[in-house]
């Protein structure tokens, strides 16, 4: 898929840009705060019909205006443009529109402009608690498996009556704790076959992207963690009943879940070093753009925030490598030094287009 | 927001009470206190007597616990309709609905509301007590006809009642989920269409 032309009006700092790309990869170049990752963000929003940093939309218009407009031209097939428009003026709806045609429903649009994004933002998967790791095996679930979203919700519903019922102590019959229990049940069975064969497909991916970004001189594994390997929830939920009522909240179940990540069979978070870190993370969107690819059946737009930032210059020349290579499609990259960038691609012979973006504005070298 | 100021206390009092209702906001409650000010005294009189009646003479159903003006609600004392089946619902309007249809021809039980913790309703909160007692003690009854809304909540609410009538023999029935009518088989979401096709019935016409 490519994103052949997109034009910004008052998308947070850009007050008007209009470029065209090149269907390999593209170069936003520029010192801090002139709007470079603004850019990959009103890319972002086309895909995704909210912004990747700030999800408070009135936040997004420029200051000094009223309204943005994020409109892009893209070909999901040879020869076939489609424009999506994205408009939105204060005080009113947000418009969302396909070959001039607005959408009744936003979650009809997104999955249709398959992207992934590597940003800094991404550290927040190592640092972080077991629920941004969560969050995201659910996001790539749900773009394949629409059924998972909704037992997801029904879980999450049931965990809340669940809580609520053995934090206020309601002196009511069992039977409805019973009843919800079993809702959950349910639930969490489908959701545990989802994650479980998830990693199943996707460790392997992972592990071949990171062997590929380091020269396979590291030892890697993920691990999916849930109590239900070992216990049958319904069970478990039932024996942690009077323990939960003391504690006020429910202690097993699939929202415990995690992935755990390892190193050179230590937690990554311990001793990963901030290139480590980084390299790993790229490998797990790196593989989330596999399956996305997969199941989408066409190569997603490839967003790269900072990318060579900590990275040194051999897993910055493979990375390179790889992501210009076959497997992958369309590539955007932000950085703040030409000669750098300009000195990486040299060797490749792919087709850049570079961009200079300065106080709002975006031009073609 | 900004706070309106009103030239009399007595008009403000008025308008916070409308505002109290569902779906109304300070505007509206405004507008209609100001056209009843406009109205007729008598008119005005029939207005607020009407309110209180309704709510002083009001009476429940003492079986079904429908709204009546009598003890015993038009439906309960109506000797034609179908006394073996009892159709459960969350609450009144279900009843209305219902009985727009003109396809059920059996009795009621309401209620008053569905299952739920978070909100703190529990099963001894609504009528569910006094329906195991209709049905252990009226004897007669073959079908409890389960119409509550297909959530999760109306699930729960649904499981907890099917349990407690177990040790009872009688049929216990739930209404049909999915496809609506005149709908486009495309536009049904993915749940939907997935159960109306483990569900499917019997072609007839």
């Amino acid at each position: 898929m490519l994103l052949s032309h997109l034009t910004v009006v008052n998308y947070k700092n850009l007050e008007q840009v209009e470029l065209s790309f090149s269907p390999k990869i593209n170069c936003l170049i520029g010192n801090n705060g002139m709007g470079k990752t603004n850019l990959l963000d009103a890319i972002y929003y086309l895909s995704f019909c909210k912004s990747f940093t700030n999800p408070i939309d009135i936040q997004n218009i420029h200051h000094a205006q009223d309204f943005f407009v994020i409109q892009g031209t893209y070909q999901r097939s040879e020869n076939e443009d489609v424009v999506v428009y994205c408009g939105l003026k204060r005080k009113q709806k947000k418009q969302f529109k396909l070959n001039k045609k607005e959408y009744e429903r936003l979650s009809d649009h997104i999955g249709y402009l398959p992207l992934v994004i590597i940003s800094p933002f991404d550290s927040s998967l190592i640092s972080e608690g077991s629920e941004e790791r969560r969050r995201f095996v659910d996001s790539v679930i749900s773009q394949y498996n629409k059924l998972y979203l909704t037992d997801l919700i029904r879980y999450n519903k049931a965990l809340l009556q669940r809580n609520s019922l053995i934090k206020n102590n309601l002196v009511q019959d069992d039977l409805v704790i019973d009843i919800v229990e079993e809702q959950m049940a349910q639930a969490a069975e489908m959701i545990f076959k989802a994650r479980k064969a998830f990693i199943d497909e996707f460790v392997p991916l992972f592990e071949r992207r990171f062997n590929e970004i380091t020269g396979a001189n590291e030892h890697v594994l993920l691990q999916y963690q849930s109590q239900l390997f070992s216990n049958d929830l319904l069970f478990s939920l039932r024996q942690s009943r009077e323990r939960d009522r003391i504690v006020g909240y429910t202690t097993v179940g699939i929202h415990r879940d995690d992935l755990e990540m390892l190193l050179g069979d230590y937690p990554i978070k311990r001793t990963g070093s901030q290139g480590q870190n980084k390299s790993f993370l790229i490998a797990l969107k790196l593989a989330q753009y596999d399956i996305l690819k997969r199941s989408a059946l066409l190569k997603p737009l490839l967003l790269l925030d900072d990318l060579f930032d900590k990275l040194d210059a051999k897993r910055v020349e493979r990375l390179v490598r790889l992501v210009g290579g076959d497997d992958f499609g369309q590539i955007f990259i932000t950085d703040t030094n030409r000669e750098h960038l300009v000195e990486i691609l040299k060797a490749t012979d792919l087709e850049v287009n570079y961009f200079f973006v300065d106080n709002g504005n975006a031009i073609r070298y | 927001m900004s706070f309106q100021t009103y030239p009399s206390a007595l008009l403000e009092a008025t308008v916070n009470e409308f505002a109290k209702l569902p779906g109304i906001g300070r505007k509206t409650a405004l507008r209609l206190v100001l056209y009843l000010l406009r109205q007729p005294t008598s008119d005005v009189e029939k207005f607020g007597n009407t309110l209180l009646r309704l709510k002083h003479e009001i009476h429940y159903c003492k079986e079904c616990h429908n709204i009546s003006d009598t003890d015993v609600c038009s439906i309960c004392a109506d000797r034609g309709r179908d006394r073996a089946i009892i159709c459960v619902v969350e609450n009144i309007k279900d009843v209305m609905s219902i009985e727009n249809t003109q396809q059920y021809k059996g009795l009621y039980h309401v209620l008053g509301g569905i299952i739920s913790p978070m909100e703190g309703i529990g099963p001894s909160d609504l009528e569910i007590e006094s329906l195991i007692e209709r049905v252990s003690q009226k004897g007669g009854i073959q079908e409890i006809f389960l119409a509550l809304s297909p959530t999760m909540e109306g699930d729960t609410t649904a499981y907890y009642i099917y349990r407690k009538l177990a040790p009872f023999s009688i049929a216990i029935t739930t209404i049909a989920r999915g496809i609506a009518i005149g709908n486009e088989l495309e536009y049904a979401d993915e749940i939907t269409l997935g159960r109306s096709i483990v569900n499917r019935t019997v072609f007839t016409y």
